[in-house]
């Protein structure tokens, strides 16, 4: 992009760009980058749920010999071949051809989705590539201009290939939310999408027809073979964070929306570094934050989950062991390792257990505890055995298993049973604390 | 000598050769690709390893082939391993696992390539993409008889030699582990009940896949690479059903794509006057891709043209049996048969219906008088037999099936065609309790 040399690289020029300072041209291709990406994070998401993520991939490769073509065509009746009213439909049809492809081919044959994909992808490439390599023989060929696509170069952008960027951003994304209800059926119920009498091959190939439009104008600023992470990446990350479609395309709009306007800002800002890997890894960077970070499915969360049922099951194990046995050596109440050493601070914290150097005993509180957890287990023993035809002799295995997971709703509606057991067969005795 | 001769053993030969076994290569391993559905993992693999090449670029300084081959080579297991774990760990969906992955290495990739390791050496993502076929040169060779000699195999460029290695040992891996890839590729799970590491075949391959996609790709470039994975085996799975033949015939695919594709390119544009060639990776691919849909339209059983003719025989036999059918139920109601009327009731097209006409008059079964269509002998008894079945059917369905009466017309249409694939009989229903059909018509005895 466009930028003085003298400050290139600084924090300077990074704010410059970021807040619309570093001339008119960038500013333009800013915003039609930031509309760009909203438009991809929300179609992506669509697209993700219907599950057609590489179908993307294709699509953006294929765009390759609709370019040359363009071009060739263009050149030929004597207009500027490389001007965006040529190639944009160009890269389009390109594109639409492809998608056809494999949808026949998964119609019309035995081949599975994964295999028309790439074979799609790699053909149709393989065609621009020697459309390419002919253009460069052509003596009217200034092809120069047509390998950026291929990595995309926001420098090489004028102010009306920016605007026209800019505006077919703004209209799909003003088609998504026309389409929004529509799609939203689909993508998660075909069958009642179906019998509420909407036409899913219709709907479909409008969710298509928007990939194929937000390929063929992104194709200058991430360029074809990066402008499927554009519409993965952001619908991806926006996956870990919420379960709901409303919040889920709006952060995925989002998502996109700044890893293309950031993306945007660090091209401008330093030399050589083209916009389309700057705004991929500005994505991946936001994808790997959710990843790690989302509160329910990120993998932080996960792990701490997983520790804490470790622990519970260590602490319940521990003071059964103790109720049972009486006082014995730590490392054999609770054996060495991150979730023994975090059963014992959790059990020690809430004063049910009394540690010396080391010997562990119950304290009273600890010896009440241990009743509930056993209880707790007779309740999973009778209930595996009279509800789930689980065998008298196979059910302490299960038990062990399942009763750290207890539903308190459940929990109650055992109690009563259990009641009328301890009638007949009075409970264990516990020979438990010291006297 | 003559000075075409030497041009084409040195200019020619030598791309030939390394896009030859680059392809047969790829295409070897690409059956198990395509059958286990993964086929785009080559896609994955063959964008993701460009950080590896300029990562290794980078420490070593040089364009060593054995340090880039080892970062190319890390970056593909990485990219699996990646892969695989998201799909294990963060519920994503395996294809936008895939897609994130690849796209962000491959990013990384451009990115460190532009920022520092492609300035100083001819390292750019335009021969990532397209290979260098055309630049290898190999300088012995005057005449054929020398091509063969010691001397002149020492002096192959170095691509050939690595892509003649490599495809050599997947063909020996492939032809030592045919049983345990068979095995793992059509069913995982039988695999592992008999004691087959699956996921050990499984990780093996996957490695072994990266191994061939990055020895291939320097010399032909990625996207041949990923024509090559996909496009043979599919082709050939469109003409056989043997894995065994399926990936003899893939290889042979393969070959003939990469000399045809090869020739094409390098001689093709002088056939229509042009002097300089076109690119000869993308014209394999090209090639591939023709070679691929030539399959998918004419495969003997499986092949788009080969099915709708079975599929538009059937539909005239049948229309042909609907036929019979409705002017033995016209003669029964002592109705004329007019040849119009019949479109109305048989559910088949205008056109079938003439070609079931045609067939049931060529085989003596109707007889067509000015319009109108009147059963011969041996047409009345397949017409008796095709209503009986019929109305047993409706009978059937009625007091077995609990079928409302005027709901089993339709049903029974399509049963009374059904035939036992063993022993080429109709399928009849037992008997019902009384001789008249749901609609008190009689039910034509056995004849």
């Amino acid at each position: 992009m466009i930028s003085g040399p003298d400050n290139s690289g600084t924090w300077a020029a990074i704010i410059d760009a970021a807040t619309f300072r570093a001339g008119h041209n960038t500013t333009l291709v800013l915003v039609g980058a930031t509309l760009l990406g909203i438009a991809a994070g929300l179609v992506g998401v669509f697209v993700m749920l219907r599950r057609r993520s590489l179908i993307s991939d294709a699509v953006g490769h294929a765009t390759l010999p609709g370019i040359a073509t363009a071009f060739i065509i263009g050149n030929a009746i004597g207009m500027d071949g490389r001007s965006m009213a040529v190639l944009l439909p160009g890269a389009a049809i390109g594109a639409a051809t492809g998608l056809l492809a494999i949808q026949w081919i998964v119609r019309a044959t035995r081949l599975t989705e994964d295999a028309a994909i790439g074979a799609v992808l790699s053909v149709w490439f393989g065609v621009g590539v020697v459309l390419l390599s002919v253009i460069q023989t052509m003596e009217a060929g200034n092809q120069g201009g047509l390998k950026t696509f291929i990595f995309g170069q926001t420098a090489a952008m004028s102010a009306t290939d920016a605007r026209l960027m800019g505006a077919v951003a703004f209209t799909s994304i003003a088609l998504v939310a026309l389409l929004f209800r529509r799609l939203r059926v689909v993508a998660f119920d075909e069958a009642y999408a179906r019998s509420l009498g909407l036409r899913v091959d219709l709907i479909d190939a409008a969710l298509m027809a928007l990939v194929v439009i937000v390929c063929a104008v992104g194709l200058q600023a991430v360029g074809l073979l990066l402008i499927v992470a554009l519409l993965i990446i952001p619908a991806a990350a926006a996956r870990f964070w919420t379960d709901r479609l409303m919040p889920l395309a709006a952060l995925s709009a989002a998502a996109g929306g700044v890893s293309a306007f950031v993306g945007s800002v660090i091209s401008a800002s330093f030399a050589r570094v083209p916009a389309g890997p700057a705004i991929v890894l500005v994505a991946g960077a936001i994808f790997l934050l959710g990843m790690l970070l989302a509160p329910s499915r990120g993998l932080v969360a996960g792990i701490i989950r997983q520790l804490s049922v470790r622990t519970r099951i260590q602490a319940d194990h521990a003071m059964l062991h103790l109720a049972t046995v009486g006082p014995m050596p730590i490392e054999t109440a609770l054996p060495p390792g991150l979730s023994g050493l975090l059963a014992r601070a959790m059990l020690q914290r809430r004063g049910l257990v009394r540690c010396d150097e080391r010997m562990v005993a119950l304290t009273d509180a600890g010896l009440a505890a241990a009743r509930l957890a056993d209880r707790r287990r007779r309740l999973w023993r009778l209930y595996l055995i009279r509800h789930a035809d689980i065998a008298a002799s196979h059910v302490d295995l299960t038990a062990d298993a399942v009763e750290h997971v207890v539903d308190p709703a459940i929990l109650a509606r055992l109690e009563a049973e259990i009641a009328a057991e301890d009638a007949l067969d009075p409970p264990t005795q516990w020979p438990g604390r010291d006297p | 000598m003559s000075p075409a001769l030497h041009e084409f053993l040195s200019i020619d030969l030598g791309p030939i050769l390394a896009a030859t076994f680059a392809c047969v290569s790829c295409a070897l391993l690409g059956n198990f690709l395509v059958l286990r559905r993964v086929s785009l993992m080559g896609d994955a693999i063959s964008h993701a390893v460009l950080p590896g090449l300029v990562l290794a670029f980078m420490i070593t300084g040089t364009r060593d082939p054995l340090p880039m081959f080892i970062g190319a080579a890390a970056a593909g297991i990485v990219t699996v391993g990646l892969v695989e774990a998201m799909r294990r760990y963060t519920r994503i969906e395996p294809g936008a696992a895939m897609g994130v992955v690849f796209s962000v290495l491959f990013a990384l990739g451009v990115l460190m390539l532009e920022r520092g390791a492609g300035r100083q050496v001819d390292l750019d993502a335009d021969c990532v993409l397209n290979g260098l076929l055309e630049a290898m040169i190999w300088f012995v060779p005057d005449q054929w008889s020398q091509v063969l000699t010691w001397d002149a195999i020492a002096s192959l460029p170095r691509q050939v030699w690595t892509l003649a290695i490599v495809a050599v040992v997947v063909s020996i891996l492939v032809a030592v582990f045919f049983k345990e890839l068979r095995i793992v590729c059509f069913d995982p799970g039988l695999a592992t009940s008999l004691g087959f590491p699956a996921s050990a075949v499984n990780g093996v391959f996957m490695v072994l896949v990266a191994c061939v996609t990055v020895a291939s790709f320097e010399a032909v470039g990625s996207i041949l690479v990923i024509a090559m994975l996909i496009c043979p085996p599919a082709a050939a799975r469109m003409l056989t059903d043997r894995l065994r033949s399926q990936v003899l015939t893939s290889v042979l695919i393969a070959a003939c794509c990469a000399v045809g594709g090869y020739t094409l390119a390098a001689f093709g544009p002088g056939w229509f006057g042009a002097s300089r060639s076109v690119s000869a990776s993308g014209m394999i691919a090209i090639v591939s891709g023709v070679a691929m849909a030539s399959a998918m339209l004419l495969g003997p059983r499986h092949g788009v043209i080969a099915r709708s003719v079975r599929r538009t025989r059937l539909a005239i036999t049948i229309a042909t049996e609907d036929l019979l059918a409705w002017v033995y139920r016209m003669e029964e109601r002592a109705r004329p048969a007019q040849i119009e009327l019949a479109a109305e009731t048989i559910g088949s097209s205008g056109l079938t219906l003439k070609l079931a006409t045609a067939r049931a008059t060529r085989l003596g079964l109707l007889i067509s008088e000015n319009g109108n269509l009147r059963l011969t002998e041996t047409g009345r008894r397949n017409a008796t037999s095709l209503v009986r079945t019929h109305r047993l059917w409706e009978s059937y369905l009625v007091e077995r099936g609990g079928y409302a009466p005027d709901h089993v017309h339709d049903a029974a249409m399509r049963l009374e065609h059904a035939v036992d694939p063993d022993r080429h009989v109709r399928l009849e229903p037992p008997e019902p309790s009384t001789p008249l059909d749901p609609h008190q018509r009689p039910i034509p005895p056995r004849s």
